[in-house]
């Protein structure tokens, strides 16, 4: 046998896979994206939500992309409270200046960054959030405190349309 | 398989044998040899089949009834169990079932830990059995998902987001699950189709692992390797087939007292109030069978090492063979494995146990104890005691013991002394 043809051999070999991978790859993966949310989930990505009937100190929750969101008018001592805490007593630190924008107003997707249930209002240990499923207090600011969540509750895009009007997403 | 020699009788069955072989095939499964000592913790094998078939069949019906989609899917299971004739019996059947098939694989797994039945040469046979387990505990989940209630959908809820763990990809991971944004619709029909096809993934792996048990043959209580076939075994038909039915029997009284006197009592009142994404029920428990592992994943405050903890109690089963160093597979002939046995089999009834109550107090620091006790055993104790542990000196053949009038291992420890 002369050196050249398993060389050529190897070549056919190589190329062969190789295209190979990339068809099985092309037919795979149309498999697995169409499991991805699809263009009618995607559609209902923002919602406008009329907040003048919330009192302050009162929540109302609404449903956005399938998760509720709190929207939180704070009363003065909530958000005095929430601005006091020090950083350095944040597992996930975050200033409240950060989390709300407008201090009366905390807008937050209600979903427990643990594993995705939804935290009680007006509960716990710091006077915010407390989720039944494992036990994570969120404070008024609705950052983690105590608990195994590790991340403070989302904030989602939001602005205010007009003095009446939250659009969020 | 031994029985090559087989000729059918007839004719026509010499001509369809040399064509597709069934009919060896048949005559092998009623002959094939089985040692004479298998006691009844051997029958759950059988058990396990029919809880396996009776959940395929019961679940093919319940399709032909039930809608997958989250604004129907609650109703249409309302509909089963006041509409559909023997729907309530059916559905019973198949929620109950599910506990059955659990109760019976946690004996059949138990056993196998008690009598080393996961060591060589039946460790393929071992891992097989635990991807069953795991495939069981997939469609068991997602089984519950499909009647749309308040623990269906929360129990979803947490369990998806346990793939949120993972750093960086796990968002994705979830929202690709999902296939949307939280548990919703398209979440509910991937789940009903996944569900439907796992059955038949167990049902092929159940031949694998019936075929690997084939090739060494049983292990059996004393532990010891049979010739076969010899004295030390007798033919599978009819002497293990009609022990099998009569457990199964005694089986199947239990499973009808669930089914018909409180077929409630192993769910959740919960999940008969319909699924709402804005309110999480005060207290979510998933189905007893998972409990151990629930208190386990809870028993870490830290959200990705609490996941890890919790797979990795399931996965190390399958590290097993190799974990546990003794020779020796029966614990009737290792004084000291025996009563860790039991501590484990105590240790895991506490973890269900604690996993029921709430994830405070008390019951977090025993869930602690328990879950770090539960690693020990497999990576500490099980190594170590391979090593230094005495074992009483094994029989000759699994028929010594019989002979010798108690089977006992404490028999057969005072016949090798006044020897």
């Amino acid at each position: 046998m002369s050196e050249k043809k398993p060389e050529r051999r190897e070549f056919l070999f190589t190329a062969s896979y190789a295209v190979g991978a990339v068809g099985v790859g092309a037919v795979v993966w149309p498999l697995v994206d169409q499991m991805n949310p699809d263009a009618s989930v995607k559609a209902l990505a923002s919602t406008e939500v009329d907040v003048s009937a919330v009192q302050s100190g009162k929540s109302i929750t609404v449903l956005w992309r399938g998760k509720p969101v709190f929207i939180k008018r704070r009363t003065p001592e909530e958000i005095a409270e929430a601005r006091a805490v020090k950083m350095e007593d944040l597992k996930d630190p975050q200033k409240d200046e950060d989390r709300a924008k407008n201090p009366e107003w905390l807008v937050m997707v209600g979903v427990c960054t643990h594993l995705g249930c939804v935290p009680l209002n007006d509960k716990g240990d710091y006077n915010g959030w407390f989720c039944p499923c494992h036990g994570s207090h969120y404070d008024t600011s609705g950052r983690i405190r105590k608990g195994p969540a590790p991340l403070n509750m989302e904030v989602p895009k939001y602005e205010f349309v007009n003095s009446n009007t939250i659009k969020i997403g | 398989m031994s029985d090559h020699e087989y000729v059918p009788a007839s004719k026509f069955g010499k001509w369809f044998n040399d064509r597709l072989p069934l009919l060896s095939l048949a005559s092998h499964l009623t002959d094939y040899p089985t040692p004479k000592n298998l006691n009844y913790w051997w029958t759950f094998g059988g058990i396990l089949t029919f809880c396996l078939i009776t959940q395929i069949v019961t679940g093919l019906t319940l399709a032909m009834h039930y809608i997958a989609h989250a604004d129907l899917a609650f109703e249409s299971v309302e509909h089963i169990m006041r509409d559909v004739n023997y729907g309530w019996l059916i559905r019973y059947i198949h929620a109950n079932g599910a506990s059955m098939f659990f109760l019976a694989v946690y004996i059949h797994i138990f056993r196998s830990l008690f009598y080393g039945s996961y060591k060589s040469p039946r460790e393929i046979i071992w891992i097989i059995g635990i991807i069953i387990y795991l495939l069981m505990m997939a469609a068991a989940f997602m089984g519950y998902v499909l009647p749309w209630g308040q623990m269906s959908f929360w129990g979803a809820t947490v369990i998806t987001n346990l793939f949120s763990a993972i750093p960086l990809v796990g968002e994705g991971i979830v929202n690709w699950l999902w296939g949307g944004y939280s548990v919703d619709n398209p979440t509910l029909t991937r789940f009903f189709t996944l569900h439907y096809l796992i059955p038949f993934l167990i049902l092929g792996l159940v031949v694998l692992h019936i075929w690997a048990l084939h090739i060494p043959g049983n292990n059996n209580p004393v532990g010891i390797d049979v010739k076969k076939p010899s004295k030390d075994t007798v033919p599978f038909h009819p002497y293990i087939v009609i022990k099998d039915a009569f457990a199964l029997l005694m089986f199947t009284i239990v499973f009808a007292f669930f089914v018909f006197y409180s077929p409630n009592i192993l769910g959740h009142a919960d999940n008969y109030i319909e699924a709402n994404p804005m309110v999480t029920p005060a207290h979510i428990v998933p189905e007893w069978y998972l409990l151990p592992f629930y208190a386990i994943l809870r028993s870490v405050p830290d959200k990705l090492m609490g996941v890890v903890a919790m797979l990795s109690a399931i996965l190390i089963l399958a590290a097993l063979p190799w974990l546990d160093t003794s020779k020796i597979r029966s614990a009737v002939f290792r004084p000291l494995y025996k009563q860790f046995y039991w501590i484990l089999v105590v240790d895991v009834l506490v973890l269900g146990y604690v996993g029921a109550m709430p994830a405070e107090g008390l019951y977090l620091l025993i869930a602690r104890v328990a879950t770090a006790y539960y690693f020990i055993h497999f990576l500490i104790i099980l190594p170590v005691l391979g090593f230094k542990e005495k074992t009483i000196p094994l029989p000759l053949s699994i028929t010594e013991p019989v002979l010798g009038g108690m089977p006992m291992a404490s028999a057969v420890k005072k016949k090798e002394s006044l020897n």
